[in-house]
């Protein structure tokens, strides 16, 4: 029963009270260049929950075999790998959106949350537990990136996943795209502004 | 006077603690230092008393202002009798189509700023401080006249939150609240912000000014032109084509945003504050030593890949939004630095960056709110050297003593 709450804590903790991006504040660098359209922000919430669940196994099953050392090495060879696999994955079957992603699928290499979480979970947890942290941890992110991306995506280019939501009829009437939500400045600000509310709900994460 | 007291000492029980409308007493205060200054002064111990408090300051700047506004209305209807094409130009028609224009954009930028401060002073609890009372006029002044209402509203929303109210309201903000603004519209909505169609208003309001635009009209400021000339020599004209001259844009009759055209008015207002004593000589001094040494050294070496190099100091310093931002802006008393030698250094810099950026940048025709915006990022440091220079300067003086 322990171990059952315990798995699931590291399943739904970093859903919101340990969220990496809002809590830990890893992975903002991401955050604010892939979430201009929300199609890009999906794929790479993806990626990055494959990626952080898959190396948090390899390393937990290897855990005990790493000498201390090198183990920073052997993180980032392993997460390198699974990065190449995706990269090739979404070349082959989603060609567009891999090339909107460009350099940051690669990139996912020196996203802090993967190493954040390798060195914090996998290498002193079993497969499983480490399994679902990743999963959570990635789900987290995801998010945070999906939610970023919509709002920027929706008032900045006035469609949702490319499909145009704001009607014709308010273009006329004189509404325009704010062009400064397509700029990373403003996904900041987005980023901001969800800590604040999540703060406000959240009391006992607040600094003092 | 006496009876206004009299009501404001009847109703006050009511916004108390405990009474009826405590959850008003923000609005209450706020209405009650407005009118009447806080007898409320320390007791004990040696004060020096001065009636210039806040509000006061202010509303001085406000004042220094209003030769802006009203050029600024004679100027909007200036440049739409010109582009339609008239031959007279009855003065107060010229005024009252640009009270019209003007009007609604003052009445927007300070519902929605107030609107705000109110609400945060309610919900913390808090003094209605008055920060807003310079910015709410200057927004609409820094503006093309067309800008939509709606735009104002949303930049202004967006500045007086984010800038001002998150970093703990007036006077803790790091960047000027008013430029912000600006800042926010010409990034977000930059086809509503520069280009033909935005300084010079084309339709008529009230059924006054009913025309159409002549042929060959151009609505670009000079500035614009500049920004877009081929070849060796600059051809700057007013909307209908006609040549400008250098009295024109001194006297600020040219297309531009609503209250920064006329350099003649800037001066006065200027002229007020420094005798006043509101703004820094220092900055106002030093913004323009700096933007006429880097217009000198921009014109020495002239080259017609960038065209507004080939302006000359002078009129970099008359054109655009140089001088305005130089009185009105960069003194921010806020954002700017604080220790006398700090001032120097962030006017001088605050001239030079504003004709670099718009000599050699040529995605932004104006640089003078960008400058500012960097700069106020930059007081603090100058302020932090200046200050560990002066200690380091006197520890010296000290162990040389000893």
């Amino acid at each position: 029963m322990a171990t059952n709450n315990k798995n699931l804590s590291a399943l739904i903790n970093p859903l919101s009270k340990d969220n990496p991006v809002i809590v830990q504040i890893l992975g903002i660098c991401s955050c604010l260049a892939v979430t201009a359209k929300l199609e890009p922000a999906c794929v790479m919430g993806i990626s990055v929950i494959a990626v952080l669940a898959f190396s948090n196994v390899i390393i937990s099953f290897l855990r005990n075999t790493i000498p201390t050392n090198i183990r920073i090495i052997v993180q980032l060879v392993v997460v390198a790998g699974l990065v190449v696999i995706v990269n090739q994955l979404l070349m082959a079957y989603q060609y567009d959106v891999s090339k909107q992603l460009s350099v940051f699928i690669g990139l996912i290499v020196t996203n802090c949350i993967l190493m954040g979480r390798l060195e914090a979970f996998a290498m002193g947890n079993k497969p499983w537990p480490s399994f679902l942290d990743g999963i959570g941890n990635g789900v987290g992110y995801a998010i945070i990136l999906i939610i970023v991306a919509f709002f920027r995506e929706l008032l900045g280019s006035g469609t949702l996943w490319g499909v145009q939501i704001i009607p014709a009829s308010f273009y006329e009437q004189g509404y325009a795209n704010n062009g400064l939500m397509i700029l990373p400045p403003m996904a900041l600000i987005v980023v901001a502004c969800i800590i604040w509310i999540h703060r406000t709900y959240n009391k006992d994460l607040q600094e003092q | 006077m006496k009876s206004l007291r009299k009501y404001l000492d009847r109703i006050k029980p009511n916004f108390e603690p405990g009474g009826k409308l405590q959850s008003f007493h923000s609005v209450f205060d706020g209405f009650e230092t407005f009118l009447f200054t806080p007898s409320t002064t320390s007791r004990s111990g040696v004060n020096i008393h001065d009636s210039l408090d806040s509000k006061r300051m202010m509303i001085i700047v406000v004042i220094a202002l209003i030769p802006c506004l009203l050029f600024g209305m004679y100027n909007t209807g200036y440049q739409h009798w010109l582009a339609i094409g008239a031959s007279e130009f009855p003065f107060w028609q010229l005024m009252l189509y640009g009270f019209c224009k003007v009007f609604w954009r003052i009445v927007v930028a300070y519902a929605v700023g107030l609107g705000i401060e109110f609400c945060v002073a309610q919900w913390r609890k808090e003094e209605i401080q008055e920060g807003f009372l310079v910015s709410g006029i200057l927004i609409p002044l820094i503006c093309p006249i067309e800008t939509p209402l709606w735009m104002i509203a949303v930049a202004t929303a967006f500045s007086v939150i984010f800038v001002k109210e998150v970093f703990g309201g007036t006077g803790y903000n790091i960047f000027n609240v008013a430029l912000v603004t600006r800042a926010f519209l010409f990034f977000a909505y930059p086809s509503h912000m520069s280009g033909d169609g935005v300084f010079v208003p084309l339709k008529g309001t009230l059924g006054i000014g009913d025309g159409t635009a002549v042929d060959g009209f151009s609505g670009a400021t000079p500035l614009g032109q500049v920004a877009t000339n081929v070849g060796n020599t600059l051809h700057l004209t007013n909307v209908v084509g006609e040549p400008l001259t250098y009295w024109d844009m001194f006297l600020g009759l040219i297309p531009g945003s609503f209250g920064e055209t006329s350099t003649l008015c800037i001066l006065i207002g200027a002229a007020i504050l420094l005798l006043t004593g509101i703004a820094s000589w220092r900055i106002i001094l030093s913004v323009f030593a700096g933007g006429f040494l880097m217009g000198l050294v921009a014109h020495t070496f002239a080259t017609p890949s960038y065209p507004a190099s080939m302006l000359t100091a002078a009129e970099q310093l008359t054109l655009g939004g140089f001088a305005f931002a130089a009185v009105f802006m960069a003194t921010d008393p806020v954002t700017a630095a604080r220790t006398n030698t700090g001032k120097y250094i962030y006017g001088f810099l605050v001239g030079v960056i504003a004709i670099l950026i718009r000599t050699y940048n040529n995605g932004y025709p104006e640089g003078a709110m960008l400058a500012v915006l960097l700069m106020n990022a930059f007081a603090p440091l100058i302020d932090y050297c200046v200050v560990q220079s002066n200690m380091r300067r006197r520890m010296r003086r000290l162990n040389a003593k000893a």
